[in-house]
């Protein structure tokens, strides 16, 4: 079955639960089967499979509860030049595997989502605008937002521990 | 002017344009606080990809959805069916080649991350080798004992280039070589691997590309394997890579 294992990992981190991930895998499953027909050869198929993916996941109860939560209109802020900020002294190694991953869980659902399409799944900004939707401007700066607020997260956790 | 965090965040995903790209290239140069800041969006980068690949599927459930696609259109009419089993065989067909050919591209791609993170860190380090040298005859017995491997460099009279020393490096934990040359203040590296520190995902084949805005191309003999890979012109590139295969 294509892009099975990939599928069912970002289903998993969209619901964090196994078995609603693997309901939410078996859904978009059937729905792509059904809707083959309309998938256009020469399109993009990953784009379009991730694309019914989230769909599902956005109308199931846990993905309606999710995207309530977050408020999306920062998109299209003005953001800072980088060099106005600190140096970025957030040096993360794998065995830093666990803190990272809770980071990523504790993202709100839009900022998890374009993260791990664009770092996991290794979509370009094209077809991570193609999967959610939206412009490529705003793939932009929902990744930078996405970014930042995992550095955020990280370095809070950093400091606890 | 500094790089707003956006545009350095388009560089490092291959999302710069090519004048963006060169014009972010000579400012990392000269600038340390956003070579810095490069180096640990790159290792955040890489955590997160490595973080993120962390939930699989069960034997079970995959087996629940195979039967479950192929059981589905059978209880359909005779007509359903057929069109039913005409697009699950032109879905596998579609996803096969696109995931075989992407998992190829995947790992060499990775190989390429690595070796432009490797180049990146020199860049922003301020002992980039460990041996300083001009001169191939003192640069290549430097390595002597250092690596399970030995190599040709090349002589550079008449050319533009110069060599500017060299250091041991890694990737996938085996040890390989690592030279920088310099063409008009431009910082070229070379690294040189054993073929299995790569593994099959190259071919014997050689490869010319663009990883992070940098230059690239690899190729590799019996046993080793060549990366080139800077901010030079690709025309550049492409002489260093010559005059090497030429002393090989």
């Amino acid at each position: 079955m294509p892009l099975f294992d990939q599928l069912y990992n970002f289903a998993h981190w969209l619901t964090q639960d196994r078995t609603e991930a693997e309901d939410l895998v078996q859904e978009a499953y059937m729905k792509a089967l059904k809707g083959f027909a309309s998938f256009q050869l020469g399109t993009n198929f990953r784009a379009w499979m991730y694309r019914i993916l989230r769909n599902t996941f956005l109308t199931s109860r846990t993905g309606l509860k999710a995207a309530a939560m977050v408020p999306l209109d920062a998109d299209d802020a003005p953001e800072l030049p980088s060099g106005a900020e600190t140096p970025e002294t957030l040096l993360i190694d794998h065995s830093q595997h666990q803190l990272l991953q809770s980071a990523i869980e504790a993202l709100p659902v839009h900022f998890r989502e374009v993260l791990l399409l664009c770092e996991v799944e290794e979509m370009s900004y094209q077809e991570i605008a193609e999967t959610l939707t939206i412009p490529i401007g705003t793939v932009m700066s929902r990744l930078s937002r996405a970014r930042k607020a995992l550095r955020e997260i990280l370095k809070q956790q950093i400091a606890v521990s | 002017m500094h790089p707003t965090t956006a545009q350095l965040e388009a560089f490092l995903d291959g999302e710069a344009s090519t004048s963006e790209m060169r014009e972010l290239d000579a400012h990392l140069r000269q600038c340390s606080t956003c070579a810095a800041s490069v180096l640990g969006h790159v290792q955040v980068k890489r955590a997160v990809s490595t973080a993120g690949k962390r939930f699989s599927p069960s034997p079970d459930f995959r087996e629940r959805v195979r039967k479950s696609i192929a059981s589905k259109p059978q209880r359909s009419p005779r007509r359903a069916w057929l069109t039913g089993a005409v697009a699950v065989a032109a879905m596998l067909v579609v996803g096969v080649i696109a995931t075989s050919v992407n998992q190829h591209r995947l790992q060499r791609e990775q190989v390429f991350r690595e070796i432009a993170d490797l180049h990146v860190a020199t860049l922003a380090s301020t002992n980039p080798v460990d041996v300083i040298s001009t001169d191939r005859h003192t640069v290549k017995p430097w390595f002597q004992g250092k690596l399970p491997f030995t190599f040709n460099l090349p002589e550079l009279q008449n050319s533009e280039f110069t060599l500017f020393g060299g250091r041991v490096t890694y990737l996938n934990e085996t040890p390989g070589a690592e030279l920088i040359y310099q063409i008009r203040k431009h910082q070229i590296s070379v690294f040189v691997f054993q073929e299995r520190a790569v593994g099959s995902v190259m071919g014997a084949s050689s490869w010319v590309t663009k990883e992070a805005s940098f230059n690239l191309e690899t190729w590799g003999n019996d046993e080793l394997r060549y990366f080139v890979m800077g901010d030079a012109s690709a025309d550049d590139i492409r002489t260093l890579v010559n005059m090497l295969k030429k002393a090989e």
